[in-house]
């Protein structure tokens, strides 16, 4: 028996633990995909999904999972995103716990949001939902899944494109890429890599085609484009997509077998063109659907008793 | 009492499951398991039904998410996922398990099966009925029964050929 | 027969201004050191100091004292009972309070405060621009009339290139000393840790050490057309460090201090996001504090002073990002740096001279020294006392160390000032 205590980020987290995760998010899959989509699982446990950062996708699939599951959900979004206020989102973390949800599901601008709470909170279990630019743990695991039911992940090369430098899923990634035994491939220009990322032990391109060849999986980012090109990130979208989109011909370049991933939600035009988003190749949406199975596992595992993690 | 004993043999449980099979018997069978050890029996019986002449459609339970111990067991690790690849609505289908004890393994999967539609009529077939209800809840149709002291374990050996029930003392 | 105020018995008199190394006795009379050498005669009290070391009284010439304006992290008081308690005597308060010290007036009212306080002097380094804002310079003649002993807008840089040389054109006419925090803010804007490998990792923005870099390169550009004194505060990248020195080679009269947790501590001491070990400039890597130490070593770096920072527990608590940049250091200056003694990188008074005599040459203190007729401004400690530092226990009204749990060696035993034992077995004695 695995339970855990919470779940702050792949780093946390060893290969058996991920693994497990990964088996009881595969036995959920199934029951989103019955007529009555729902078990007694979490019957009597009240978890809070505590956003500050708009996110419609993630907040939907972790209070769908909790639902499903028959735990009570709560919904608070806060329009609070700079991290001036963090003094602010302690208060607000304790005075949520004093109502003693057994899981608090937390997204906050502050990277460490999560360590930070949880030094201050005691009983509640905190799901880390995305923390800044640090780490989102319940994406790369959905990707996992997603992978682990499109031919496995181990020995693969996922090729991770885009704004690495503000990236989540991209440093969850990179971390369970060695826990897990798949290779990451880092697309980008200089601007948008954070500095000695290749002591992740990654391979680092500033050339989209020459990384290529030999990759499983193309994972395109968002592109954030406003904020990027303010910042001198690059200059115009016109060029990132022709730097750094996902076409048509690129798909065909990477060969059949390979298969097209986004954490959402998709720029079409930008980081990845319409009719590549749409293709055979994509697993984008499957990504969402497995998304749920994950977080229920996520969930599960954290309001289980027996031994600690 | 020793602390493990060979309560039923090889050549009662294949007689079990022929009465068994004998007491299910009709044109179609809807058969559902609960992993692991009903789905076993489930499969023994199927064999026999079909060389009978049934129709048999088989599905298989996991109850682990419908358990009503989470908070002190923690999650199942190795979690096996429900298959039921027929409608069960409208059907009688026959809930299969190995052995009956407390019935909260029945009732768990009384529960999962209802989420995935309403059968006309669900009846329970168990190889050994053990005793030591906290439910009420009865199989109506029961290969070997045997009064087993508590603080025993009652098991269905089947990871080799000639399938044996053993019981064994767990705390004194 | 002789008769003094105060005899330290037996201890090991290290005094880096004669370069006095001994063991010897030295006795007090009038607030003022009498004598050195065997005392035989009647002293009214006594210090056995054997075993311990007597040094001059510590000066450290960057602190933050909060007073005017954010009395609640720290006061002048409370900063004078930290001070004593980690043997320093002599003290530079940054002029980043509310109001800032960019007027005499409220350079006198520090002075005051300190002086009626009495435990420890202070002298105030004034502010190089109005408000701190990199615009208008201050009146530094009068500033300094009223007691200012150099200017510096420390917390921000003088960022502006041409408002930088005036400024330093302008304080060398008057051979006014300038000391620059450097930091590029548009290179560091965002920033809350060094930028490298850590902040990577725990997805924190950073703070380039170019930032750092850059502004010292340019700096000392201006330093050489104005021909002025020039002075980096809180030293801790490796280019800024190889900067200063091939500065002070070429004879321009730039020099540096270094603080205790940039040549004591790495980034790494960040994971795990633990705002006490924020600061500003951040804690670098491994080759970082080499090159400091090596700076250290070589006389590049000519002072130790801790750029001690208080900040109130909930300007800390709140996630690594946003919490305040800074650390007490007062309490730990010590201790920390005689790692160096034992790592056998500096003597025990070529380590001293950095927080004694080299500070208050550079500012022209009375101060740092044990000659005889000199004020009595001294610091006993035992340099192989173990002890473990549990921050409720700092004098300072601020707890924000990262060395709260650690095991420091080498503890003050006495501070005396102006001849008046006011700090003693770990108390303070008013």
């Amino acid at each position: 028996m695995i339970a855990l205590r919470h779940l702050f980020g792949i780093a946390e987290l060893d290969a058996e633990q991920i693994r497990y995760l990964l088996q009881l998010g595969a036995s959920f899959v199934g029951l989103s995909r019955r007529s009555i989509r729902k078990a007694p699982t979490l019957r009597g446990k009240t978890i809070i999904n505590l956003f500050f950062e708009s996110s419609t996708r993630t907040r939907t699939s972790f209070e769908i999972a909790g639902k499903r599951l028959s735990a009570d959900v709560i919904n608070i979004s806060s329009s609070t995103s700079a991290t001036k206020k963090g003094e602010s989102l302690l208060d607000t973390a304790l005075t949520l716990a004093a109502m003693r949800p057994h899981v608090l599901v937390i997204r906050h601008a502050l990277p460490g949001c999560c360590h930070f709470l949880a030094e201050h909170l005691r009983e509640t279990s905190i799901v880390n939902a995305g923390d800044g630019a640090h780490e989102h743990p319940t994406q790369a695991l959905t990707d996992l899944l997603t992978l682990q039911e499109h031919g496995g992940f181990v020995g693969k090369t996922i090729t991770i494109v885009g704004d690495i430098a503000h990236s989540r899923v991209a440093r969850s990634h990179l971390l369970a890429a060695r826990k897990m035994g798949y290779r990451v491939r880092l697309v980008a220009p200089k601007t948008l890599l954070p500095r000695r990322v290749e002591q992740f032990g990654c391979e680092v391109y500033h050339d989209f085609d020459e990384a290529i060849p030999g990759s499983d999986v193309l994972y395109m980012l968002r592109i954030q484009t406003e904020r990027l090109t303010s910042n001198c990130s690059f200059p115009s979208l016109r060029e990132y997509h022709e730097a750094y989109g996902l076409n048509g011909r690129r798909l065909a370049a990477a060969g059949e077998q390979c298969l097209v991933m986004h954490p959402g939600p998709m720029n079409r035009g930008v980081e990845i063109a319409s009719d590549v988003a749409d293709s055979a190749a994509s697993r984008i949406l499957d990504q969402v659907e497995h998304g749920v199975a994950m977080r229920m596992a996520v969930l599960t595992a954290l309001c289980g008793g027996g031994e600690e993690a | 009492m020793m602390e493990v004993q060979v309560i039923f043999d090889a050549r009662a449980v294949d007689d079990a499951l022929d009465r068994m099979a004998d007491a299910m018997r009709s044109d179609q069978v809807w058969l559902v398991g609960i992993l692991r050890g009903g789905a076993r029996v489930a499969d023994a019986l199927q064999k026999r039904l079909e060389a009978g002449g049934s129709l048999v459609h088989r599905g298989n339970l996991d109850i682990s998410f419908y358990r009503d111990d989470l908070d002190t067991v923690g999650p199942n690790p190795q979690v096996r996922p429900t298959r039921l690849p027929f409608d069960v609505g409208g059907k009688s289908v026959w809930l299969v398990d190995d052995v009956l004890y407390t019935g909260r393994t029945v009732r768990a999967a009384l529960g999962e099966i209802f989420d995935y539609g309403r059968p006309a009529a669900v009846r329970l077939a168990v190889l050994v009925d053990r005793g030591g209800r906290e439910l009420p809840i009865a199989a109506d149709v029961v290969g070997l029964v045997h009064k087993a002291p508590s603080g025993c374990s009652v098991k269905l050996v089947t990871d080799r050929p000639g399938w044996h029930v053993l019981q064994r003392r767990v705390r004194s | 027969m002789r008769a003094c105020d105060l005899l330290i018995r037996g201890g090991r008199i290290v005094d880096p201004a004669a370069r006095r190394d001994e063991t010897a006795d030295l006795w007090i009379q009038d607030g003022r050191i009498a004598g050195m050498g065997r005392f035989e005669g009647w002293a009214r009290q006594e210090i056995d100091a054997d075993g311990a070391v007597v040094c001059p009284g510590l000066v450290d010439m960057h602190v933050h004292l909060r007073e005017p304006g954010e009395e609640w992290k720290e006061d002048i008081e409370s900063g004078s009972r930290a001070a004593v308690a980690g043997g320093v005597t002599s003290m530079c308060c940054m002029p980043n309070t509310r109001p800032r010290l960019d007027h005499a007036g409220v350079i006198m009212q520090v002075k005051a405060r300190a002086k009626a306080i009495g435990l420890c002097d202070v002298h105030p380094i004034a502010a190089v621009t109005r408000n701190l804002e990199g615009r208008e310079l201050t009146e530094m003649r009068e500033l300094a009339r009223a007691g200012a002993v150099a200017f510096s807008d420390d917390g921000m840089p003088v960022w502006h290139a041409g408002v930088m040389r005036k400024a330093l054109e302008y304080a060398s006419s008057y051979d006014f000393l300038v000391i620059q925090h450097a930091e590029d803010k548009q290179l560091t804007e965002g920033g809350a840790i060094n930028e490298g490998w850590v902040a990577t990792q725990l997805g924190v923005s950073g703070m380039p050490p170019e930032g750092e870099d850059a502004m010292i390169a340019r700096d000392i550009m201006l330093t050489r057309c104005a021909g002025a004194r020039y002075h980096v505060a809180h030293i801790s990248t490796a280019g800024a460090v190889s900067l200063v020195r091939q500065a002070r080679n070429e004879g321009l009269r730039v020099s540096a201090e270094a603080a205790p947790h940039h040549f004591a501590l790495t980034e790494d001491e960040v994971l795990g996001y633990n705002a006490d070990a924020k600061m500003s400039p951040p804690l670098r890597t491994e080759a970082d504090r080499l090159a400091v130490i090596e700076g250290l070593r070589d006389g590049t770096i000519e002072v130790i002073a801790t750029d001690h920072a208080p900040h109130h527990v909930d300007d800390k608590r709140c996630g690594l990002s946003c919490a305040a940049f800074g650390i007490v250091g007062l309490e730990t200056m010590l201790p920390v740096s005689l790692q160096l003694v034992r790592d056998g990188a500096l003597s025990l008074p070529d380590l001293l001279a950095k927080m004694t005599v080299n500070p208050a040459r550079l500012l022209g203190l009375e101060a740092g020294t044990l000659a005889e007729g000199a004020v009595a401004d001294i610091c006993i400690f035992d340099p192989e006392a173990t002890w473990t530092l549990e921050r409720e226990r700092l004098f300072s009204k601020s707890k924000n160390t990262p060395w709260h749990g650690k095991v420091m060696q080498g503890r003050v035993t006495h501070t005396i000032k102006r001849g008046r034992l006011v700090f003693e077995g770990g108390k303070i004695l008013v």
